[in-house]
């Protein structure tokens, strides 16, 4: 068993709570080493009070379980995850399914006024949205809506 | 116990209890926005106070739930403005409001620390505090900008701030104070603080209702 052969395996396991994307499209697997029959995985957390990071770890294990190697899963506790890590093909399967991605990291502080501008509606394209929650229905998104198409549309947080 | 273990329960204390205080909101806060808001905020308090204890668990040869629910009320290091219970919206906005402004100056000194996984772990924290931050400031804008939300403002934080400075250690006081009335528009006090390990008498009551499933279950039950 080679380390692509476990990245591959890694990359079809979806998301517990968005399911259209994968942990590798997420970029919460920071890497991957083989060792005799142990899989390595190093693994950093999106949200600390995320419910579905025991779910991903689980997902993970059992994976590599499945291809016939011990698993070893280890969880980061520190700044390594950033939604600039969700790829270029997360992003377009996010939006495709009516979430807004997140935009770039700011250099600076992350300021209420860089939330409050109109970012594109994943429905209609428009940029007559506004914020209408920081927070949403799981700790990483936000509530937006369009008045274009009326329609109120969900955007993963930047961090 | 090692100042290190001691300063990582501290905030994992304050964490967890105001985590647990801001869900008592839900389902009843004022509008669903803020319902949402509250209980997603109680969700990410939790989170953190959870990285927190298995941080100080794996010094004391523990786990992250044992910190978190089997000790007694008088072992806990919660400051206690987390403590109190504000189920009106003026005291909870204040507290909220003061606390994540004295969090992100703690947080600001915790990054700059020689310990990498205290660093590495504040510094992951402070990206979420971000957005508690701002939904705070909203609210105090907000609450600025008509007589009856200031007048029940001012009221409000000027009852919690002797709890507010006792987050804080002594020296990052002062710029506790220079944001706080920078914000507010107005001097505040020179009061005592409220010290930590003094606790108010809700944290007992709190704890009960906590842990009432867990203490329920019998030993070595799997959750």
């Amino acid at each position: 068993m080679t380390v692509d052969d476990v990245w591959a395996a890694l990359a079809e396991i979806p998301d517990p709570e968005i399911p259209v994307i994968s942990l590798v499209d997420l970029g919460v697997v920071k890497g991957v080493s083989v060792d005799d029959g142990t899989v390595h995985v190093d693994f950093t957390p999106t949200f600390m009070g995320c419910p579905a990071l025991e779910v991903m770890q689980r997902a993970m294990e059992e994976r590599i379980a499945e291809l016939g190697a011990v698993p070893s899963v280890v969880v980061r506790l520190d700044d390594s995850w950033s939604t600039d890590d969700i790829t270029a093909e997360g992003r377009e399967k996010l939006r495709a399914a009516g979430f807004a991605p997140p935009t770039p990291r700011p250099a600076e502080k992350l300021e209420l006024v860089q939330l409050r501008r109109g970012f594109r509606c994943p429905y209609c394209g428009s940029t007559e949205t506004r914020l209408e929650n920081l927070f949403g229905p799981t700790p990483c998104r936000s509530i937006r809506y369009c008045d274009a198409c009326r329609q109120p549309f969900e955007q993963f947080k930047t961090i | 116990m090692s100042a290190r273990t001691d300063l990582l329960l501290s905030i994992a204390d304050d964490e967890l209890i105001l985590g647990w205080r801001n869900s008592e909101w839900t389902g009843i806060a004022p509008f669903l926005e803020e319902d949402v808001a509250f209980s997603s905020i109680a969700q990410n308090e939790i989170g953190h106070a959870r990285a927190l204890y298995e941080l100080a668990a794996r010094e004391l040869g523990t786990t992250a739930d044992e910190l978190a629910f089997d000790r007694k009320p008088s072992e806990y290091r919660s400051a206690p403005l987390v403590e109190l219970r504000k189920l009106e919206w003026a005291r909870t906005i204040a507290r909220h409001w003061l606390y994540e402004t004295a969090d992100e100056i703690r947080l600001a000194a915790l990054k700059a620390s020689d310990d990498p996984e205290i660093a590495g772990l504040a510094a992951k924290i402070d990206r979420e505090e971000a957005y508690h931050r701002m939904h705070a400031e909203m609210w105090i804008e907000r609450l600025l900008s008509t007589e009856e939300g200031r007048s029940r403002l001012n009221e409000a934080v000027d009852e919690l701030w002797p709890y507010a400075l006792g987050v804080l250690d002594d020296v990052l006081r002062p710029e506790l104070r220079a944001r706080a009335q920078e914000q507010l528009g107005r001097v505040l006090p020179e009061v005592e603080a409220v010290p930590r390990g003094v606790h108010e008498a809700e944290l007992a009551e709190l704890l009960e209702e906590m842990t009432s499933v867990r203490r329920s279950a019998p030993p070595g039950s799997q959750w």
